[in-house]
């Protein structure tokens, strides 16, 4: 009896097998795991692309304080300081992504979360955070408080 | 009935060869010495795990999740449902509790050097393990949907944000979207009730009958030659066990009914993260690093920096077994002792600075 690697053609005929072999199989777990993974990576949302939004009457609120305003899907902080300016920069910490909030006491923006601190120009004066809080535009249209992203 | 139950037996035996398991079992004897408490602190841990599986099915039968159901549903598993506060309450100490018996049950591994040949996939198992723990910690903790979940579950995604490269669709696939929403919620369920305690089970079988097969460990210096004192695995120290377990039970109970969990506020994403906001306490000397680190430390973000130094300090402490080769020719290693120190030092003065702050 002859053995297989003395017929070049049955050994072509084997490679030939192998490939369709591992090719079918490689392809098969591919294409079970494709869409798996495809399934797992959450859709991109049809989120609303907000440009500006209405925070409230200036008349309603006081000097020395701050309120976070929902800017779409995130959160801003609107502060009057106690001289009356009106400020806005986004409410989420750039250090771990808690919301910040006023702090009347300090006269500062802080996150409870890591102790971190913004001066009322948004800057990181203290604590973890890396980078200042980004600033968005105030507008006044009588009493009417309008936030706008500053492009 | 001893009739009833011997013909059962018997049939059993006939078909499953029994006389073999038992007779192995009836030889399994445990090492005494000075030592020996601590081989206590992996069943304890075990048992609570079984308590976790319990209470967590029983509250997946009135738990509804979802933004707008996850909060309401728990408050109604507290104030509705017969011993539902017990259940709840059950459940969440159970979980702080087992937390802290593996983490006992880690140490004293580490500072007898059981993890040594031939116990390093022992060890591993059980690393991997402690780690599902906490995960299972994390996401059980989100499934209220209050205020300090809410903040904690993006504070905690962020950081697994941070990891370059890989770490930006990690959070957003464990977020399954940008923010920490409902979304989140929907999938850390999932992950607690399913994925987790699939993957804990398979490693806990592996653990257990690694445990079987080789036997106790043995603290280093004690010679085979040696007369040494056993005790029967069979009945005394699973008698032993299961006397612990009972005290360990009577704990839960007097915690879970003096001290029940309390729900919080339900989240708003709206709302400031709340003044004196922490982690659970077995993150909390984390998160108290995290707060002692600047902004930037050279060229790098601070946090990138602790992170990735605990990154790194909970991969070495995993592979211990491989790179410990004193412990596993059988001779002392000092460093290995002063590592263990220090890790145990750091964890308790940061827990307690947390914990003031």
């Amino acid at each position: 009896m002859m053995t297989d690697d003395q017929h070049p053609a049955d050994e072509q005929k084997r490679d030939f097998l192998r490939i369709a072999l591992v090719g079918s199989a490689v392809a098969f777990v591919g294409a079970i795991l494709y869409p798996i993974l495809a399934y797992l990576k959450p859709p991109r949302q049809g989120e609303v692309e907000v440009t500006t939004v209405k925070a409230g009457k200036l008349s309603e609120i006081e000097k020395d304080s701050g309120r976070i305003i929902r800017f779409g899907n995130r959160p801003v902080i609107l502060v009057r300081t106690a001289s009356g300016d009106l400020r806005a920069f986004s409410a989420t910490c750039t250090h771990l992504d808690c919301t910040v909030q006023y702090r009347k006491d300090m006269g500062l923006i802080w996150c409870a979360c890591h102790n971190g601190k913004y001066d009322l120009n948004g800057r990181n004066v203290s604590g973890p955070p890396p980078r200042p809080l980004e600033e968005y535009r105030v507008v006044l249209q009588g009493d009417e408080i309008f936030i706008s992203r500053r492009t | 009935m001893m009739r009833i139950l011997r013909s059962i037996y018997a049939w059993m035996d006939e078909r499953l060869q029994l006389k073999g398991l038992m007779e192995y079992m009836g030889k399994k004897y445990v090492p005494v010495h000075r030592h020996s408490i601590w081989y206590y602190f992996g069943g304890v841990s075990l048992f609570l795990f079984i308590i976790q599986v319990t209470t967590g099915i029983l509250l997946l039968l009135y738990y509804k999740s979802g933004e707008a159901l996850a909060f309401e549903s728990i408050r109604f598993i507290m104030a509705k449902v017969e011993f539902g506060w017990l259940i709840r309450s059950i459940h969440s100490w159970a979980a702080n509790l087992f937390i802290l018996a593996a983490m006992i049950h880690m140490f004293s591994v580490f500072f007898e050097k059981a993890y040594r040949k031939p116990r390093e996939m022992t060890w591993l198992t059980g690393m991997l393990m402690f780690f599902l723990a906490l995960g299972f910690g994390f996401s059980g903790y989100l499934l209220p949907w209050n205020e300090l979940a809410f903040f904690a579950t993006k504070v905690g995604t962020d950081i697994a944000g941070i990891v370059p490269v890989v770490g930006k669709p990690i959070m957003t696939f464990l977020r399954g979207g940008d923010e920490v929403t409902g979304a989140t919620l929907s999938r850390f369920f999932g992950f607690h009730v399913a994925v987790l305690p699939g993957i804990f089970t398979v490693l806990l079988g592996m653990h257990l009958l690694m445990v079987q097969r080789q036997g106790m460990s043995e603290p280093l210096g004690h010679r085979a030659e040696e007369e040494q004192k056993t005790m029967p695995f069979f009945p005394n120290f699973m008698l032993r066990d299961l006397a612990l377990w009972l005290l360990v039970l009577n704990l839960l109970a007097i915690l879970a009914v003096f001290f029940p969990w309390e729900l919080g506020k339900k989240a708003d994403v709206l709302s400031s993260a709340p003044a004196g906001i922490h982690p659970e306490w077995y993150f909390l000397f984390m998160f108290q690093t995290l707060k002692y680190i600047p902004g930037k430390i050279w060229f790098l973000d601070g946090e990138v920096l602790g992170i990735g130094l605990f990154g790194l300090a909970g991969v070495l402490w995993t592979l211990i077994p491989f790179w410990d080769r004193k412990s596993a020719r059988g001779e002392q290693n000092r460093f290995v002792n002063y590592l263990g120190l220090f890790a145990v030092l750091y964890i308790l003065l940061f827990t307690i600075l947390g914990w003031l702050a």
